[in-house]
């Protein structure tokens, strides 16, 4: 279970979060929703240890996340960015090995070759294993840092915006791949989402913010609702069924 | 249990065209050039042993000439291992200076690194006059780590974080180290000692005056221990933090082995140019910066490369010598300005 406690943090005379308390159900994925400048991402920062609050705690199965030792946190929980830039020159594979660093410190034992192919498998990244970073493309970069993410192997894994810069293949790509994760080794995830209709169709819930609160949060159908969309977007929205799910459609910006 | 997923994920096969140019060279042939190097380090060191004014043959060795076999104890030995030792603790150094600022263009001449330990130790000499030499080395080696820690700082604190302008800061920095230095040493009328640190010079090795090079060993020996935590830093502050790594411990330790490196070369020879840039660029190109792999690369191709550069120097005018640091900085400098050309 993976907890806040009336988290608050500013820069300056600017609030960002606002004494912010949630639970995140566990073996679920819960979406981050809001407009720009909400404070999804430095939530996220805050909840994995990038960032240090100035208010409240984060508990990490009823354990403080800072009472953690760093290498013992990093067995629990991952957090993938949404800027990742590695200038390093490094294989895939070589960025996927270093998600096992928390359990071996670079010394890789028989079960981390092992986690190590199991997961370069799972997100199809077997053929590509040797080439360079620099020599991919934007999709198949994203596919290498998440692989490495997966290879962290925690019980909870943070992820801030991962279809940024994704062509709708390669989203529904990674979308489906969060679902197994959840589905078959019961992970919990919590991902940061731009696009409406990938939260509504892959989360089980949504967390929605909105002037550095969180205004709304509940079951993934629930949150998609027209009035609470319009609320936390300022846009009109027409929402239809499409496969059980539903499909937001704000390209008209409906009056 | 990843396994049974495995075979769903590949159901929904994406088939990305793969590209054969970007695959890493096999190891087989990595080995291979490995074994080269370590031939070419053995070749070039003996011929560092034989070259020199007084002439000496492998025949002399056989047949113990005394004078000719101290003539190699006490100059000529020292010579080559100072020359390797350097070699290795530069471009090591360099190495790590490019992991922590996470910048192709930062080394011990870029960022003011080399200024310090030459200020350090003429403040040593100024300030301390009657302490031995591991005294002064001591206090050069506090300068110098004192000096990079200011770096980082300054560097952190900069807004433009351009690949070209962390480099740019740091030679100021450095230059404004060396003019400090320059005051001191014409107020005490040193200029010219101070000058023969600036350009590094191995014909005043000698046995006895040495042996404060062998510091830059357990430093060396830190970077390969702590060779993936390395490699983790120039990944990046947050990548390091999520895999649990002591970020700011490693930082430190990082600065700790490269300023002990640097003020046990400035010391015995002097500052070398270029070395700490051109070493660990030119290697990484080929072979990727995944540190415990290429750390045995950039010490061997380091060390061969200040061999040759020395072996060089001392033949070209012969039987007088050009210094080091002036054929580092040429050969150094022409390398580098292809590189940058050639970078795109």
């Amino acid at each position: 279970m993976i907890e806040i406690k009336n988290i608050s943090k500013h820069y300056g005379d600017h609030v960002v979060l606002n004494d912010i308390s949630l639970r995140f159900p566990k073996g679920k994925i819960t979406s981050l929703i809001g407009s720009n400048g909400t404070g999804k991402s430095t939530l996220l920062s805050i909840m994995s240890r990038l960032l240090v609050q100035d208010n409240g705690e984060v508990f990490v199965n009823e354990k403080k996340n800072t009472d953690y030792k760093s290498a013992v946190l990093s067995q629990h929980l991952s957090i993938l960015k949404q800027f990742n830039n590695i200038e390093l020159k490094l294989t895939v594979k070589e960025l996927v090995s270093f998600g096992r660093f928390p359990y071996s410190q670079g010394r890789l034992s028989e079960e981390d070759h092992e986690k190590i192919e199991e997961t370069l498998g799972f997100l199809d990244l077997i053929e590509l294993q040797d080439m360079y970073l620099e020599a991919l493309s934007g999709g198949q970069r994203q596919r290498a840092y998440l692989a490495m993410v997966v290879a962290q192997d925690t019980e909870y894994i943070l992820l801030d915006e991962p279809l940024n810069n994704l062509d709708m293949r390669h989203s529904v790509q990674i979308m489906k791949i969060l679902r197994k994760l959840t589905e078959v080794l019961g992970k919990t995830i919590i991902v940061v989402l731009h696009d409406i209709n990938f939260a509504s169709h892959y989360s089980d819930y949504i967390a929605a913010l909105k002037n550095g609160r969180v205004k709304y949060f509940g079951k993934a159908n629930e949150i998609i609702n027209e009035d609470i969309l319009k609320d936390l977007f300022g846009i009109s929205f027409c929402i239809s069924q499409s496969n059980g799910k539903k499909l937001c459609n704000y390209f008209n910006h409906f009056n | 249990m990843i396994k049974a997923l495995q075979k769903v994920s590949n159901k929904m096969l994406f088939n990305e065209s793969t590209s054969a140019s970007g695959v890493s060279s096999m190891k087989g042939n990595k080995l291979k050039i490995r074994h080269l190097l370590i031939a070419l380090l053995l070749g070039a060191s003996v011929v560092s042993i034989f070259v020199g004014v007084a002439d000496i043959s492998v025949f002399d060795i056989l047949t113990g000439d005394a004078d000719k076999l101290f003539l190699i104890s006490a100059s000529r030995f020292p010579r080559t291992i100072s020359l390797v030792l350097a070699g290795i603790g530069m471009s090591v150094s360099g190495l790590i200076m490019q992991q922590l600022t996470r910048n192709k263009f930062v080394s011990p001449t870029t960022a003011g690194s080399l200024d310090a330990a030459q200020l350090g130790l003429l403040l040593g000499l100024i300030l301390i006059p009657s302490a031995g030499t591991l005294m002064k080395g001591g206090f050069a080696f506090v300068f110098t780590f004192a000096a990079s820690l200011l770096f980082l700082k300054i560097v952190d604190s900069i807004r433009i974080r351009n690949v070209i302008f962390v480099p740019l800061v740091g030679l100021m920095f450095g230059a404004i180290l060396n003019s400090v230095a320059t005051f001191f040493a014409i107020n005490l009328n040193i200029v010219q000692d101070v000058n023969a640190w600036m350009m590094a010079d191995f014909s005043g090795v000698l046995s006895g005056r040495y042996e404060m090079i062998y510091f830059s060993l357990p430093a060396v020996a830190i970077t390969y221990l702590y060779a993936n935590k390395f490699t983790l830093i120039g990944m990046g502050e947050d990548f390091s933090k999520n895999l649990g790594l002591n970020y700011r411990f490693v930082m430190n330790l990082g600065l700790f082995s490269v300023s002990l490196t640097l003020s046990a070369i400035v010391l015995t020879a002097g500052a070398i140019p270029f070395l700490g840039l051109v070493v660990p660029n030119l290697v990484t190109m080929i072979y990727g910066d995944n540190i415990k792999k290429v750390l045995p690369e950039i010490a061997l191709f380091g060390a061969i490369f200040l061999l040759t550069c020395d072996i060089i120097g001392r033949l070209v005018i012969y039987p007088f010598e050009i210094p080091i640091g002036l054929m580092v900085g040429i050969v150094g400098g022409a390398i580098f300005l292809i590189m940058l050309l050639r970078r795109r």
